[in-house]
């Protein structure tokens, strides 16, 4: 047990746990941005301003009776929530937060701040994401109840249609960084231009930053893009017969692919870690509150806006996003031709 | 020490598998996911070839061969689906109109 | 370390596959299926292929088989009987001798290839090994192999019309 494999294992260990912690950070943000758009005050009573809220959730949801349909089918309907958050927490894994640490000289080498360092990062990050379909898909089907089926469906028809958007975005990007691995692409966005604006990839990619962030929002099913799990709609949606820790499993899988969704975004067009003045062993700071801008962002729209309908959502999918995200890719490919 | 007959005894034996399930299933869905599994173990073949040779055509060949292997996925669930409606069963030996 | 890999890989393939072929629900064939696709991509990594790897992950797994997922769902797949009666019913005793004969001749041949084997190992030079990086399986991709790329999206354009027209229900 050399120290560099017991820094690995802490690592891996810190960032499941924020992961996790990020997810019940989430649902308090949540419930109180909500409140605080609707007019009224949010959760209070327990712990200060209420942030011990998610954990007062989470607790219920612990004690709640495991229910299952009679008619399900076993196995999958149990797999389901399971691959929704695998798929959820291996999405991160390839996502770097910091620059190379040796924790203060305890260890020879510097470890790079993520979980592995793969050199087709944001290629890993779309294929896991691109797993997280079957977790819906198979929960839908598995329930064996009308309300599950359709919201499955939808649901699963609209991930696949955002992805190729999502695709076309990301390669936008690996055009002007020349690399698929998220670190080497934050490293490119280091410096300024004139000294002041920093050369983030956003000021050079308006629209495919917002083609990302359109086709991030409909891959997590996240407000406007929540037909699938609609209320008023349809009862639930795919998580209509899931109660106790499978749906929690479900609520932990949406906010950690939100997660993972903003901390890709923030690597790629809004510059990683890299900011002024912190020195090189805080930079992770700059990481985590850039990423919290952007799920502030989330948590804003998904009050504000109201839902699409089903067909309106296909069709911006297809015949809006879609060609728009050619179109960037075509002039980011003129954008590199001209700046060579 | 892994050398490239396991990869191609491997291959093999997933070929074998495949070719298995293509025969002997009276189901259309199960036929088509046999003939992936056909499709992958030739890709593995490719891929450790090519490792072996040094370049980077068999990477290159399973690239077009995964494009082939989902535009004929697509046309076949496709005909599928309309044998489905014409017959309400998908098992092959019910379609036998053009036996004499 | 890579010799427990590969075989890890190898048995979660093979299983797998062996379990598409034999079970009868056609929902858990697809799951089954993907689960060997993962496998296979975990090859693929050992054998310095890390892009076609994610490839086969996005292409395979992530999109033909929602495909074949969505069909099994929507037609409603039942599970599927037996097979019509025995395979042996229909090929009478010369069918099963001549058959037997084959089987024997099959057999011995595979020992005979297995017992000639030489072992071939891969190379290990940074020239083979840097073989996998996306520049270069892009230009070559683009240089040498560009009118079979051009040909491949024709291809795909006439997959994705016959596949509608297939599918349409006919008015």
């Amino acid at each position: 047990m050399t120290p560099t494999i017991v820094a690995h294992l802490g690592l891996i260990f810190v960032i499941f746990n924020m992961l996790v912690l990020s997810a019940a950070f989430m649902v308090w943000l949540e419930r109180k941005v909500c409140a605080y758009i609707q007019d009224r005050v949010g959760p209070n009573r327990v712990g200060f301003e209420g942030a011990l809220q998610p954990f007062a959730d989470v607790i219920k949801l612990m004690f709640k009776e495991e229910l299952r349909p009679q008619a399900a089918d076993r196995l999958l309907f149990v797999i389901a929530p399971i691959i929704s958050a695998c798929a959820a927490f291996a999405a991160f894994s390839v996502v770097p937060f910091g620059t190379e640490t040796t924790l203060f000289g305890l260890l020879e080498d510097p470890i790079p701040l993520q979980v592995t360092d793969v050199n087709v990062a944001v290629l890993v990050v779309f294929a896991i994401a691109s797993m997280g379909v079957y977790g819906i898909v198979l929960a839908g089907w598995s329930s064996n109840s009308k309300y599950s089926l359709l919201g499955g469906l939808r649901s699963s028809a609209q991930m696949i249609s955002y992805e190729l958007s999502y695709a076309l975005a990301l390669a936008a990007v690996i055009m002007l960084a020349g690399s698929l691995s998220l670190r080497e692409i934050v490293m490119d966005q280091d410096g300024y231009w004139w000294g002041v604006i920093p050369r983030w990839y956003i000021f050079l990619q308006p629209l495919g930053f917002l083609i990302y962030m359109i086709a991030g929002v409909a891959e997590t099913n996240r407000a406007p893009f929540d037909f699938p799990e609609a209320e008023q709609e349809l009862v639930a949606g795919y998580h209509t017969e899931y109660s106790s820790m499978s749906f929690a499993l479900f609520f932990l899988a949406e906010y950690v692919n939100m997660v993972t969704v903003s901390a890709v975004a923030v690597n790629l067009y809004l510059g990683g870690w890299l900011g002024p003045f912190l020195p090189d062993w805080l930079q992770w700071v700059y990481f985590l509150a850039k990423v919290f801008l952007l799920l502030f962002f989330y948590v804003w729209m998904r009050w504000t806006l109201p839902r699409y309908r089903y067909d309106q959502l296909m069709e911006f999918g297809w015949k809006w996003l879609l060609p728009a995200a050619v179109l960037n890719l075509f002039a980011t490919a003129a954008l590199v031709l001209w700046l060579e | 020490m892994v050398s490239l007959n396991h990869y191609l005894i491997l291959s093999a034996v997933l070929f074998s598998i495949g070719t298995a399930g293509v025969f002997l299933r009276r189901n259309l869905i199960t036929v088509l996911l046999s003939i992936e599994v056909m499709l992958n173990a030739v890709n593995l073949t490719f891929i450790s070839v090519g490792r072996y040779l040094g370049t980077v055509d068999g990477q290159i060949i399973v690239f077009f061969v995964m494009t082939v292997a989902a535009a004929e996925a697509a046309v076949g669930l496709a005909l599928v689906i309309a044998l489905f409606r014409h017959r309400e069963t998908l098992n092959p030996d019910a379609f036998t109109s053009l036996k004499w | 370390m890579d010799v427990v890999a590969f075989y890890l890989f190898a048995a979660v393939a093979v299983v797998s596959s062996l379990l598409v072929v034999g079970q009868r629900n056609p929902m858990y064939s697809v799951m089954l299926l993907i689960a060997s696709f993962g496998a296979l991509a975990g090859l693929y990594v050992l054998l310095d292929a890390p892009f076609t790897a994610v490839t086969q992950i996005i292409i395979y797994a992530g999109a033909i088989m929602v495909l074949f997922l969505f069909v099994v769902m929507l037609l409603n797949v039942p599970r599927e009987e037996a097979a019509v009666g025995p395979v042996t019913a229909t090929l009478g005793a010369t069918g099963i001798r001549i058959g037997a004969v084959l089987s024997a001749v099959l057999a011995i041949e595979l020992v005979w290839a297995l017992s000639r084997l030489a072992p071939t190992r891969f190379g290990d030079d940074a020239e083979v090994t840097g073989i996998s990086s996306v520049a270069r399986i892009g230009r070559t991709l683009f240089t040498e192999h560009a009118f079979a790329f051009e040909a491949t999206s024709i291809l795909i354009l006439a997959a994705m019309v016959g596949a509608t027209v297939l599918a349409r229900r006919e008015r």
